[in-house]
């Protein structure tokens, strides 16, 4: 077990369930200390995989690796490895908060000595202390997931999972959750799962969006929105001679500038533009420059427009899964554009 | 098996702590209650020829019916329920420690409402000061009977826990369970075609299996080992069965 081996390998994994295929050749790796996300609309394949990964079950096909251990012929070893929690995050409802983890800790092979601080410590870092000692079944929903996370983290094993952990929480407790992830970021290697973008755009290191169990798209959220959008677009308002001068002051500018749609002027005679280039730095600016010295032109407003992860999402599952290779899903940061 | 000591003492816990065991006590011993008072005013009404505690375990049937499904219909449907099955199998325990764990903490706490009954012989001897009514014979034969015997009754109840995640329908399947085992088996005893000569070695088998000719020799004070090994193998298979039957359930979940 080396500082080489990624924390996480999986080749070629195919799952079916009674003909039904759930995975089908997934293939990635996870980095030391990486906190990588997981995307997909419902039924993708992310619990099955995660699953899988836990050793809890059993692969059909391809080979996974959890910090060199295999998974298949290592199970008991890879359990020690791995703080997971599952989907729904559930709990004993009739068990005391300290207690919960107290019996946690000890299935983990955390000796008697060690738990009692460490359990204190966790309860700290994921704001239990308050609630330590009242019974599981009564606490709110945050509580109950904290508990969750509180349970993944207690053995400090070098990979943490978890299958959505921040469903049903509101914003408050989100931030909560996101910031205790956030401080795992380089001592553990994180696996989570969600539906909402904004929360992996902002913990995640690398992104892998998962569609009808085949990897659609992966890197991070900067690198999926070039390789997906492969442009970058710009949206500009301005009012006068835009038929005739516009596309020539444009092309003056950056020669791959162009207008890629525009709206009908409004009362004042202003029109929305979109126009978009290929190059990649941000070419504002000199369009402004241009635009305001020239005397034809009226210039409202201009910006640059920053495609979310969920468009990505949305044009990632769309595309689907012919064009991806297999080969995208590596841990460089060097990714294919997609032509 | 180093979590086993972790996962018993966690599980006699949750057992003391969980309704149900309380509803299985008081209907235990409710029931066991009225049957004692029952034995006894028989007793008082006219001589008999056995001693009290060998009519008193006559009985041993009746509750095992309803208290052992009680015990053991939760321990593992509802794990499965609420899908703890999944953290505890995650973390570095194997199957056969959760099932053993959750096995031996359901026996533990069978004994314990049956060693209660003892409760019942001790009021006899205190009020009754006859030694003719506690014979000790019959009372250590008939516990052991029901600690041997308890053995493969608990390990069946776990057994259809494993196969449902409902409670109800691994409670019902129990009751089914060990009806078969222990009336179904008498009931075919008096079936007439066994006595036919080729029909000689399943009428071995059913009477070796009769749970009812174990009890009346172990009450005597005759321990068979034919008949412990006849536990003791019918538990290991139940057990064993148990633990495929979680194993199998994950495989299809």
């Amino acid at each position: 077990m080396s500082a080489e081996t990624p924390a996480i390998e999986v080749r070629d994994l195919v799952k079916t369930y009674s003909g039904h295929t759930a995975v089908s050749k997934i293939s990635f790796s996870v980095a030391r200390g990486e906190i990588l996300g997981f995307l997909g609309p419902n039924g993708a394949g992310k619990s099955t995989t995660m699953r899988i990964l836990t050793g809890y079950l059993p692969a059909t096909a391809g080979e996974v690796n959890v910090c060199g251990v295999p998974v298949a012929a290592r199970g008991d070893e890879v359990k020690k490895l791995i703080g997971y929690m599952p989907e729904n995050n559930p709990l004993p409802e009739d068990m005391r908060v300290a207690e919960y983890l107290h019996y946690r800790g000890r299935l983990k092979e955390i000796s008697r000595r060690k738990l009692g601080p460490r359990i204190d410590e966790v309860l700290e870092l994921c704001d239990l202390t308050r609630v330590r000692h009242r019974i599981i079944g009564k606490l709110s929903k945050g509580f109950r997931q904290r508990v969750g996370i509180a349970d993944a983290i207690l053995a400090e094993p070098p990979v943490i999972i978890m299958d959505e952990p921040t469903i049903g929480l509101d914003p408050h407790q989100i931030l909560i959750v996101r910031d205790l992830i956030a401080s795992l970021r380089g001592r553990m290697t994180v696996i989570i799962s969600s539906h909402i973008l904004p929360e992996i755009e902002m913990t995640c290191d690398r992104v892998l969006i998962i569609n009808q169990g085949r990897v659609v798209a992966a890197g991070t959220p900067a690198d999926l929105r070039r390789e997906v959008f492969g442009q970058a677009r710009y949206e500009l308002v301005v009012a006068g001679e835009l038929i005739t001068a516009l596309p020539k002051a444009l092309s003056d500018v950056d020669a791959t500038l162009q207008i890629a749609e525009s709206g009908a002027p409004d009362a004042a005679g202003f029109c929305t533009l979109m126009l978009t280039s290929t190059r990649d730095e941000d070419l504002g600016e000199a369009v402004l420059r241009a635009l305001a010295t020239d005397m034809r032109f009226r210039v409202r407003s201009l910006s640059r427009i920053q495609p979310t992860l969920e468009d990505v999402f949305l044009a990632a599952t769309r595309r689907g899964w012919e064009k991806v290779d297999t080969a995208a899903a590596l841990p460089t940061k060097t990714q294919k554009s997609t032509p | 098996m180093k979590h086993f000591t972790t996962l018993l003492s966690h599980e006699i816990r949750m057992l003391l702590v969980s309704p149900s065991t309380y509803i299985a006590a008081v209907l235990f011993l409710t029931v066991m209650g009225f049957i004692f008072s029952g034995v006894l005013e028989s007793y008082s009404a006219s001589a008999q020829e056995t001693s009290p505690a060998a009519v008193f375990f006559q009985l041993f049937w009746l509750p095992v019916f309803f208290m052992v499904p009680l015990l053991t219909m939760k321990c593992l449907a509802e794990e499965r329920r609420l899908g703890t099955l999944e953290t505890l199998l995650t973390s570095p325990v194997s199957t056969t420690e959760v099932v053993l764990g959750k096995y031996f903490a359901a026996y533990f706490l069978y004994l314990l409402l049956w060693a209660s009954t003892g409760g019942f012989f001790y009021i006899l001897h205190r009020f009754a000061g006859d030694a003719r009514f506690l014979d000790s014979g019959p009372l250590v034969g008939g516990y052991l009977f029901i600690a041997v015997s308890g053995l493969l009754y608990v390990a069946l109840g776990v057994f259809a826990s494993s196969l449902s995640r409902n409670q109800a329908v691994a409670g019902i399947l129990a009751f089914t369970l060990l009806f078969a085992i222990i009336i179904g088996v008498r009931f075919v005893s008096t079936v007439e075609v066994l006595n036919l000569e080729s029909m000689h070695p399943l009428r071995a088998a059913i009477d070796y299996s009769l749970v009812f000719r174990h009890l009346e020799d172990f009450t005597r004070g005759v321990v068979d080992t034919r008949q412990i090994l006849f536990y003791l193998s019918g538990t290991v298979l139940a057990l064993i069965f148990s633990i495929l039957g979680v194993e199998a359930k994950l495989l299809h979940s």
